[in-house]
């Protein structure tokens, strides 16, 4: 009985507060931490398989106009894309940082660029 | 006889962190019967399965809740694996064990911090959640998620811990040891926790087993019923185990029960870690499940038992997948515990068995 508390209670009153302050203090990511998918499109192969294995049907491909489309509000950031990407291209990863604040809710298409470019 | 009056509890209240209905018949302040009704939150996950193949839908089925999310996943993989026949590595069963007692010290911390919340213990709450962060900077550096781990998949794990690493945990835990014990004293002998809990929403023994409630629910009634027993996965290499039991059969019991838990979970990711092997961590999976084909698994999640169930159709989507989550089954349990106790006790007689709505709606 009584109130085992207490000792924790007036320690910490004394203490520094646990949570940051962000965002005067930056927010430190882990190596693994799972911000945003990045596509590096000059490696980019365009086959497609990043568009089957997504479970959240955020990604789309079209070879013949050569685009990789993201709609970063359906993605899940669950890295199957990236697992599947395969060897000979490897172009897909994962940021650990967030992607940037968008004012309307779009999808994000990016372009191979081309040789003759 | 007073008249009875029927009093809305739900589907929106402040102890509750997700939407479950409870109409409460009250005679003079005591609970006559409480009439539930779920089904806000119902998504239809298992019907996707037929639109999403067995590979990919083991990120649904860690999305059917974020506090069992790890638990889920495991559940399915396991599923999928006995219907294909596949062995895992067992490097990867022990990295499961080591994930799965994580996520069950950041569930019961959660619970303990929200039950805390319940009594209006703000102190204990936070310093319940202070502590938890800690766990889940551990899943963030080792899995790259907070809540949504994407750690398991059929086969295996899809990232491995160096011993390095699995050292570094060990530490982390045993520094949170400490800390813990002091609130593990709390919610063992402080006085307002004690008059909050003592002698609240009792369930005997007897009506433990008539209600065939789970979990730590019903190990509070006296019961040593946990799946963890049977060694399923990487459980088998453990040297010992016995579940933490409570013969007092009330709220205090249940809390005592989580409580004891998160130690426990701890001296077993230690054990874990002094006996990984090296190794693979994955099995590549290729074909599909075969036409009728079926399997079940069982596994002890931080509310309880959960039932998983497969069947395969020889394509690469199954045939059916179904899950029996802990806490369908403790609300019966619940319900009758809340016969006869105060209205004001409601909310506290709801949290002790930690109730996870989304799991049970899906």
């Amino acid at each position: 009985m009584g109130f085992p508390l207490t000792g924790m209670t007036l320690k910490n009153m004394v203490s520094k507060p646990v949570t940051k302050r962000y965002p005067f203090e930056p927010q430190v990511y882990t190596e693994l931490t799972r911000g945003h998918i990045h596509n590096d499109m000059e490696k980019c192969i365009l086959c497609g398989i990043c568009e089957k294995t997504c479970p959240a049907v955020a990604l789309a491909v079209n070879k013949e106009a050569g685009t990789w489309t993201i709609d970063r509000y359906s993605c899940v950031q669950c890295m199957a894309c990236v697992r599947n990407c395969p060897p000979r291209s490897q172009s897909l990863s994962m940021k650990p940082e967030y992607a940037p604040a968008v004012v309307s809710m779009s999808a994000e298409t990016f372009t191979k660029p081309t040789e003759a470019n | 006889m007073a008249d009875r009056t029927v009093i809305p509890f739900g589907p929106q209240h402040p102890v509750l962190p997700e939407p479950v209905h409870l109409d409460l018949v009250i005679e003079d302040e005591k609970v006559i019967e409480a009439i539930p009704q779920v089904g806000f939150i119902h998504r239809g996950l298992e019907k996707l399965v037929e639109k999403r193949d067995y590979k990919s839908f083991v990120y649904i089925t860690e999305r059917i809740c974020g506090i069992c999310a790890f638990g889920h996943s495991l559940g399915y993989s396991e599923t999928i694996e006995a219907l294909m026949a596949v062995e895992v590595p067992p490097r990867a069963l022990f990295l499961r064990v080591i994930w799965h007692e994580l996520s069950r010290i950041h569930s019961h911390l959660l619970w303990m911090g929200c039950l805390a919340d319940g009594f209006g213990y703000e102190n204990l709450f936070m310093q319940c959640w202070r502590l938890r962060e800690r766990v889940l900077d551990i899943f963030e550096r080792t899995t790259g998620g907070r809540v949504i781990f994407s750690a398991v998949n059929v086969g295996g794990v899809n990232h491995d811990i160096s011993n390095e690493d699995l050292r570094g945990i060990v530490t982390i835990l045993e520094d949170m040891k400490d800390e813990y014990q002091v609130l593990l004293k709390t919610f063992l002998l402080d006085k307002s926790v004690l008059s909050r809990l003592k002698g609240v929403g009792v369930l005997t023994k007897e009506k433990a087993v008539e209600y065939g409630v789970v979990g730590p629910f019903v190990r509070a009634s006296g019961i040593p019923d946990d799946i963890r027993n049977f060694g399923y996965g990487g459980y088998g290499y453990l040297e010992d185990f016995e579940p933490v039991v409570s013969d007092d059969c009330d709220g205090h019991a249940r809390c005592m029960v989580r409580a004891r838990e998160v130690l426990q979970s701890i001296d077993i990711i230690k054990e874990m870690v002094s006996k990984i092997p090296d190794g693979e961590i994955m099995t590549k999976v290729k074909g599909s499940p075969a036409d009728g084909s079926k399997a079940v698994s069982r596994l002890e999640q931080p509310r309880g038992e959960s039932f998983y169930y497969a069947k395969g159709n020889g394509t690469k989507f199954l045939e059916r997948f179904r899950i029996r989550t802990p806490t369908s089954i403790n609300i019966p349990g619940m319900v009758f515990a809340l016969q006869g106790c105060d209205l004001a006790d409601v909310p506290l007689n709801i949290l002790t068995i930690d109730p996870c709505i989304s799991c049970t709606e899906r």
